[in-house]
């Protein structure tokens, strides 16, 4: 093995365009673990640490750029107010060490179908610049996950930054598993409000074999809060809507039976959780607008 | 290859080192430093827990290659990083008075029966170490928080809990005196 230590984002690209089969190593914290345990043993293993733009961030006007390699526990700490569901869906990632290490760069560089990041980038809105010395791509996420553990990028492309829509109404994230830390999820759901657009957005994760957007369901939320007149009149949502979005993105799941759980209970249970964070959001909506009032008590959990 | 890096505040270099291996694997089996633990080598039970340029992190998850020219502190570090860190004066390596001393966390995790096996305490040393010099007075679930990457067979928490409110109502006290 040869370990590749490229100084900058330059040398980086050009490095990978000579060994396209390196392995990029950011936080580790998915590629130690399959080395450790020997599942992979990569002729060269590509250390992206020393690359200083990977690990920043900017606000934009419309997006946030996040480098590649920024760890989960900064986006908590630094990104809350703008990428809320991310921060979200950051803060149920493994333990502290893990947020301190892991990032969103590597979640989709892994491309793992229970990745948190993925249904809270889905949700925002969010677009994966990915590199290499033939040139810069944009690829919308929802067209990045290609399979079980693929994505979208070539053998000689690496992941510069994720460009992600800044929130501009509230999001949730929400995931199943057997406890509060280090658990890998047995599904999970994220939700964007755009009141801008007057769109919904909605994320699924671990419920079939790529991250998913339930595009049915948006379309029938979003034209019903439209046809309703909800987004002037601020109104309490209809049971019978929230549960008809709740079933439509239970039906845009594809899941498996595996240890995390059945597939019938995933089914079950992303249903539940978009009826929930639905909920959530619209009262926060209904809340932060002139004049409105919130109900939302306690802390929200699944 | 060779690796260089900072641990505890002394250079430290090991040559034919495997590309693939890990900081921990490096710290225990070839500097000498067995005090960070390995029991799974992913990330779940935190007992290898250092702080690499400060920041608590796995080192069975670094490459060790990634550690390079970086500044590396584990548990064995505990006394001398504290003591250096409340503005006392450094100590000539060898000093026997120095290597026998605990830092406060240590002294607490024994003063609250905090420690059984002990298998786990390196790496929840380190973490509530890094947890009070960054929240000085935590609450309970900042502790959880803190501690939720830890994980420990014997004590069933409630000690350990016990010995980081221990030590940081200690540090607090010792903050008034001065
Ligand atoms: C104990 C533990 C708990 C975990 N819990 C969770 C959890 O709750 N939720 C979750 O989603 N994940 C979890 N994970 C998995 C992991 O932490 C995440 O997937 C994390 O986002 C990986 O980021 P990283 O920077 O550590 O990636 P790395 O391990 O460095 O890399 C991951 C993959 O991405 C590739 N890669 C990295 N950077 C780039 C780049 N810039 N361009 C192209 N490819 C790149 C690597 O080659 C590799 O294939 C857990 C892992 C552990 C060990
Ligand atoms: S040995 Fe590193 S976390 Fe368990
Ligand atoms: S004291 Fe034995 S594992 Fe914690």
């Amino acid at each position: 093995m040869e370990f590749l230590r490229p100084a900058s984002w330059e040398e980086a690209l050009a490095a990978k365009a000579e060994h396209p089969s390196a392995v990029p190593i950011a936080g580790g914290t998915d590629v130690m673990v399959e080395i450790n345990f020997d599942h992979r043993r990569p002729g060269h293993l590509m250390d992206l640490n020393r690359i200083p733009e990977l690990h920043e961030w900017e606000v934009g006007d419309e997006t946030v750029r996040l480098g590649a390699s920024v760890p989960y526990s900064e986006v908590i700490d630094r990104l809350a107010t703008e990428l809320p569901g991310l921060a979200l869906a950051s803060h149920t990632v493994g333990s502290p060490q893990i947020r301190n290490r892991g990032s969103v760069g590597g979640n989709l560089g892994a491309a793992s179908p229970a990745g948190d990041s993925h249904p809270a980038l889905l949700a925002a809105g969010a677009e994966v610049e990915a590199e290499s010395v033939r040139g810069t791509r944009f690829i919308p996420v929802e067209d990045f996950y290609t399979g079980v553990k693929r994505n979208a990028l070539a053998e000689d492309e690496l992941i510069k930054n994720i460009h992600i829509k800044k929130a501009d109404g509230p999001q949730q994230f929400s995931k199943v598993g057997t406890r509060n830390a280090m658990v890998i999820a047995v599904c999970a759901f994220s939700i964007a409000l755009h009141p801008e657009s007057r769109t919904v957005r909605a994320g699924i994760g671990s419920a079939a074999p790529t991250p998913v957007r339930p595009r049915a369901a948006e379309d029938f939320l979003g034209a019903a809060l439209e046809e309703g007149g909800f987004w002037d009149s601020g109104a309490t949502l209809t049971p019978s809507l929230a549960r008809e979005f709740a079933e439509l993105c239970a039906g845009a799941c594809n899941p498996i039976d595996d240890v995390r759980g059945s597939a019938a209970y995933r089914r079950r249970a992303v249903g539940v959780m978009a009826r929930r964070t639905l909920g959530w959001t619209w009262e926060s909506y209904r809340g932060n607008r002139p004049g409105g009032t919130t109900t939302e008590g306690g802390a929200p959990c699944a | 290859m060779r690796v260089t890096f900072t641990v505890n505040g002394r250079q430290h270099e090991a040559d034919d080192v495997w590309e693939g291996e890990s900081l921990l694997y490096v710290l225990r089996e070839r500097m000498g430093l067995p005090g960070s633990k390995n029991a799974c080598e992913q990330g779940e039970c935190g007992s290898c827990t250092v702080r690499l340029d400060g920041t608590p992190v796995c080192a069975c998850l670094v490459a060790a290659g990634q550690a390079e020219g970086r500044e590396v502190t584990t548990v064995e570090g505990l006394p001398e990083f504290a003591r250096r860190r409340a503005g006392g004066a450094e100590r000539a390596a060898g000093d026997a008075e120095a290597a026998a001393e605990l830092s406060p966390v240590q002294q607490a995790f024994i003063d609250a029966g905090a420690v059984q096996c002990g298998f786990c305490t390196p790496g929840l040393l380190v973490a509530a170490d890094e947890l009070i010099e960054r929240k000085p007075q935590p609450s309970d679930a900042d502790i959880r928080e803190a501690l939720s990457g830890n994980l420990c067979r014997c004590t069933g928490y409630e000690k350990i809990l016990d010995a980081v409110r221990l030590a940081a109502a200690r540090a607090d006290e010792t903050r008034e005196v001065v």
